[in-house]
C-alpha cells in the first residue's frame, strides 16, 4: 500500500478566483450522463471556459501559462452544492494533485480525499498571497509537505492546514477507507444485529 | 446497544444533555479508526442510477458483493424524462444509465423501484412515502438533498460514489462528528409564508456556508407545528446553508405519518420501535455547539435574486446593493448582477419569468401541489410562461389525480408531467433555452442549473410561482389568498 502514501506534491499552481464556486459549474449536469469516470477531465469548468458561441473564454484554464499547473488556488465554500463525485474525478483527471482554499463543501471536499486529492486550507491572506504570485509568476512551483503541513514557494514558507484524521491517511496511503473498513468485518456484521431497526 | 440508549434517556432528565445527533451516532458506531475517526454504520442506503454506475462497476473488478442487499433500495429519477416514461429513452446515454442500474441491481440483488411497480420517483420523496425513512437512522444516498430523510429525526447525508461503493461493500463509512448548531423557529407564519420561505430566510440569514462543519437541529414552534412534508422541505435544503446534515426531533407528527406505509413496522413492532424513536431525542437541555432564533413572525414570501440560495430577498424588498455585503462576499455578489441582469437597488417584484417549475426533492408532495393547486383554480397561466407541474413520485402523481388537481393545471395550461426531477437540474430533456428566467420551486438557483448555460433561477414556494406564472412576472402571492 505504500505507493498510496501521499506526502509531498510539488507543482505550478493556477488560481479559480471567487467564492461559493459550485458543483455545476465544476462539471454541469449533463456530462454526468456518462456511466465512468473517464472522460470527466475534459470537463472541467467546461461551460465557463466556453462561450455560448463556442470560443475559448479567458477562464484560467484556457489560458497558456496555466497549462500543465497542478495545484488549484480557490476561495471560500469551493465545491458547494451537488454530492457529485465527478466534480472531484474531473478535477484529478484534468491532472491537478492538490487544492489550496480558505474552505469547501464537506462533500466536496470528502470526495477528493477519497481519491487521493488533498484539499488544504489556508488564511485568507495567505490565499490572497498564492492567487498574487501564481498570476504573476506561473512557473513557480509550490512544494506541500504533508507531514510537517507547510507550503514553500519562492523561498517563503506558509502553514496549511488538513483535518488531522486525513492526514494520517494521505501519509499512511488510506485516503480511501474501503480496505480500513473491511477490516472490521466481524464488528459490522455484530453491528448490524445490535440495531434497533 | 439500543437498550442503553432507552436506559440513558429514562434517567431524570437533568443528567442527560445529549443531542438527537449524538445519540443516533453513539447507536452506529462500530468502532474508532486508526485515522480517529469513527466507522459509522449506515442503516439505510438509497441509491439512484447517477452516482452509482461506478461504484458498482468497482465492485465487480474487485469481484466484491453487497454486504446487506436488503439495506440499499433504487429508484431512478435523474436521467427519466418526464414526458412520457416509456422505454427506451430517446437519449442514448440516459438510456444506457438506466439499464446499467437496472443490471446491477438485479446482479446485486438490490430492491429496485422502477417504473413499473408505481413506486418511483424522486429517491427523496419516495423514501418517506414508502416508510423506509424513520427516526433514529442513518441514511446514506449518492445525492446532496439526502438531508431531506432528517425531517424524521434521522441522520441523512450525501455521499460521493467511492462512499456508495464503501456502504455497498460494508455498510459503514469513516465519519467524524459535527458540531451541532440549534436553529429555532419562534412565533406563527403568516398567511402565504411557507416551509420554503423559512428555510430561504435561514439561509440568507446564515449564509451557504455558515453551516460547513455543523449539522442543523431545527425546531421551535413554527417547526413543531409543521407537517411532514413541510418539514422534508426544511431539511432538504440544509444542504444549501452548507449543513451536510439538517434534522428535526421526531414527535407525534413524524409518527402518524410513519404509521402504515408500506415498509413501516406494523402493530407491536411499531410500538415497540417507538420507543427507540422516543428515546433518540434530543435532551430537553441538550447542549448544543451554537444556537440561532430566528422570528416566524417576521417571515414574508421569499425569492432568490442571485447565483446562490443564499441571495434572497423578501418578495417586497429591492435587490440589494454591493456595500451591502461583506468585502469577501462581493465579488459572487457582483457575479449574481451580471449573470442574471438584474441591478442593485431595483425591485425584484414584477420581474417578467419565462418558464415555472413546480416539482423537485423539495417541493413535489402533495400538499405543494395543493398549495399550487389552490392558486391556479380557475386562472389562466401568462401566455408569456412556460409552466410545468412534475409530481415528485408516482405515487404523488395518483394522489393528485385522484383529488383532480391535474385538471386544475391543465386548465391553467400548465403541463402536467410523470414523476422525476425534471427540470431541477435538466439531465433530462426539461430545461431552460438561452437566458430564459424560471420562478422554481426547486433548490439551486447556480448558473446553468437548470440546462442553459444562461439560463436564470429564481427560488420561492410553489404557490408564489403558481402566482408568478398567472401574473407573468414575480408577484406576491398574498395577493391572491
Ligand atoms: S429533484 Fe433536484 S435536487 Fe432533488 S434529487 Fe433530483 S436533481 Fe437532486
Amino acid at each position: 500500500m505504500t505507493n498510496l502514501e501521499i506526502k509531498h506534491i510539488a507543482g505550478a499552481s493556477v488560481p479559480i478566483q471567487g467564492n461559493d464556486i459550485d458543483t455545476d459549474r465544476i462539471i454541469p449536469a449533463r456530462f454526468l450522463k456518462e456511466i465512468t469516470f473517464e472522460h470527466m477531465g475534459n470537463y472541467l469548468f467546461h461551460d465557463e471556459r466556453m462561450a455560448p458561441d463556442g470560443s475559448q473564454t479567458d477562464h484560467p484554464l484556457n489560458l497558456p501559462k496555466f497549462k500543465g499547473a497542478s495545484i488549484m488556488i480557490v476561495g471560500n465554500n469551493f465545491g458547494c452544492g451537488s454530492s457529485r463525485e465527478h466534480a472531484a474525478q474531473a478535477v484529478l483527471r484534468y491532472g491537478i494533485k492538490a487544492i489550496i482554499g480558505e474552505s469547501y463543501s464537506e462533500i466536496f471536499s470528502g470526495n477528493c480525499k477519497n481519491i487521493g486529492i488533498p484539499t488544504l486550507i489556508v488564511t485568507p491572506i495567505i490565499q490572497k498571497a498564492l492567487t498574487k504570485m501564481a498570476l504573476a509568476f506561473p512557473d513557480a512551483p509550490l512544494h506541500i509537505d504533508l507531514e510537517t503541513l507547510t507550503l514553500t514557494t519562492s523561498g517563503n514558507t506558509y502553514p496549511i492546514s488538513l483535518p488531522k484524521e486525513w492526514q494520517h491517511a494521505f501519509l499512511n496511503g488510506t485516503w480511501n477507507a474501503t480496505y480500513t473498513l473491511k477490516a472490521n468485518i466481524a464488528l459490522i456484521k455484530q453491528k448490524d444485529q445490535e440495531l434497533p431497526y | 446497544m439500543l437498550q442503553n440508549t432507552i436506559l440513558k434517556n429514562n434517567m431524570p432528565t437533568t443528567m442527560s444533555q445529549h443531542t438527537l445527533y449524538d445519540k443516533v451516532w453513539d447507536t452506529h458506531k462500530v468502532t474508532t479508526l486508526a485515522t480517529g475517526q469513527d466507522q459509522l454504520f449506515i442503516g439505510l442506503h438509497l441509491i439512484h442510477e447517477v452516482t452509482t454506475p461506478q461504484a458498482f462497476s468497482s465492485l465487480k473488478e474487485s469481484d466484491s458483493k453487497v454486504i446487506f442487499p436488503h439495506r440499499t433500495f433504487a429508484t431512478v429519477d435523474h436521467i427519466i424524462p418526464t414526458a412520457s416514461q416509456a422505454r427506451p429513452y430517446q437519449d442514448a446515454q440516459a438510456e444506457a444509465m438506466a439499464s446499467a442500474l437496472e443490471k446491477n441491481v438485479k446482479e446485486f440483488g438490490i430492491r429496485f423501484f422502477d417504473i413499473s411497480t408505481a413506486k418511483q420517483g424522486i429517491v427523496h420523496v419516495i423514501g418517506p412515502e414508502l416508510g423506509l425513512t424513520r427516526p433514529g437512522m442513518t441514511i446514506a444516498c449518492g445525492d446532496s438533498h439526502t438531508s431531506t430523510h432528517g425531517a424524521f429525526g434521522s441522520l441523512a447525508f450525501g455521499i460521493g460514489t467511492s462512499e456508495v461503493q464503501m456502504v455497498l461493500e460494508t455498510q459503514t463509512l469513516a465519519l467524524k462528528r459535527l458540531k451541532v448548531r440549534r436553529i429555532s423557529v419562534t412565533g406563527n407564519l403568516q398567511k402565504g409564508v411557507y416551509a420554503k420561505d423559512v428555510i430561504l430566510k435561514i439561509i440568507q440569514t446564515l449564509g451557504v456556508k455558515g453551516g460547513i462543519g455543523y449539522a442543523y437541529e431545527f425546531g421551535g414552534p413554527v417547526i413543531d407545528a409543521m407537517s411532514m412534508e413541510e418539514r422534508m422541505t426544511i431539511c432538504n435544503m440544509s444542504i444549501e446553508g452548507g449543513a451536510r446534515i439538517g434534522y428535526i426531533n421526531p414527535d407525534e407528527t413524524t409518527y402518524a405519518y410513519i404509521q402504515n406505509r408500506e415498509f413501516a413496522p406494523k402493530g407491536p413492532v411499531f410500538d415497540q420501535q417507538k420507543k427507540y424513536w422516543e428515546s433518540i431525542k434530543s435532551d430537553l437541555n441538550a447542549v448544543y455547539d451554537d444556537t440561532v432564533v430566528i422570528n416566524g413572525n417576521d417571515l414574508t414570501p421569499m425569492v432568490t435574486w442571485g447565483i446562490t440560495p443564499g441571495q434572497a430577498i423578501g418578495v417586497n424588498d429591492n435587490i440589494p446593493s454591493l456595500d451591502d455585503f461583506d468585502k469577501d462576499d462581493q465579488s459572487t455578489v457582483e457575479h449574481a448582477y451580471r449573470y442574471m441582469g438584474f441591478t442593485p437597488k431595483s425591485p425584484i417584484k414584477g420581474t417578467p419569468i419565462n418558464v415555472a417549475f413546480i416539482g423537485s426533492c423539495t417541493n413535489s408532495r402533495i400538499s405543494d401541489l395543493r398549495e399550487a393547486a389552490k392558486i391556479l383554480k380557475n386562472k389562466t397561466i401568462h401566455p408569456n410562461v412556460r409552466a410545468l407541474v412534475v409530481p415528485g413520485s408516482q405515487q404523488v402523481k395518483r394522489q393528485a389525480e385522484a383529488e383532480g388537481l391535474h385538471e386544475i393545471f391543465k386548465a391553467a395550461g400548465a403541463d402536467w408531467r410523470e414523476a422525476g426531477c425534471s427540470m431541477c437540474l435538466a439531465m433530462n430533456p426539461d430545461r431552460l433555452v438561452g437566458n430564459e428566467i424560471c420562478a422554481s420551486t426547486s433548490n439551486r438557483n447556480f448558473m446553468g442549473r437548470q440546462g442553459s448555460s444562461t439560463g436564470r433561477t429564481i427560488l420561492m414556494s410553489p404557490a408564489m410561482v403558481a402566482a408568478a406564472a398567472i401574473e407573468g412576472c414575480i408577484t406576491d402571492v398574498r395577493e391572491y389568498l
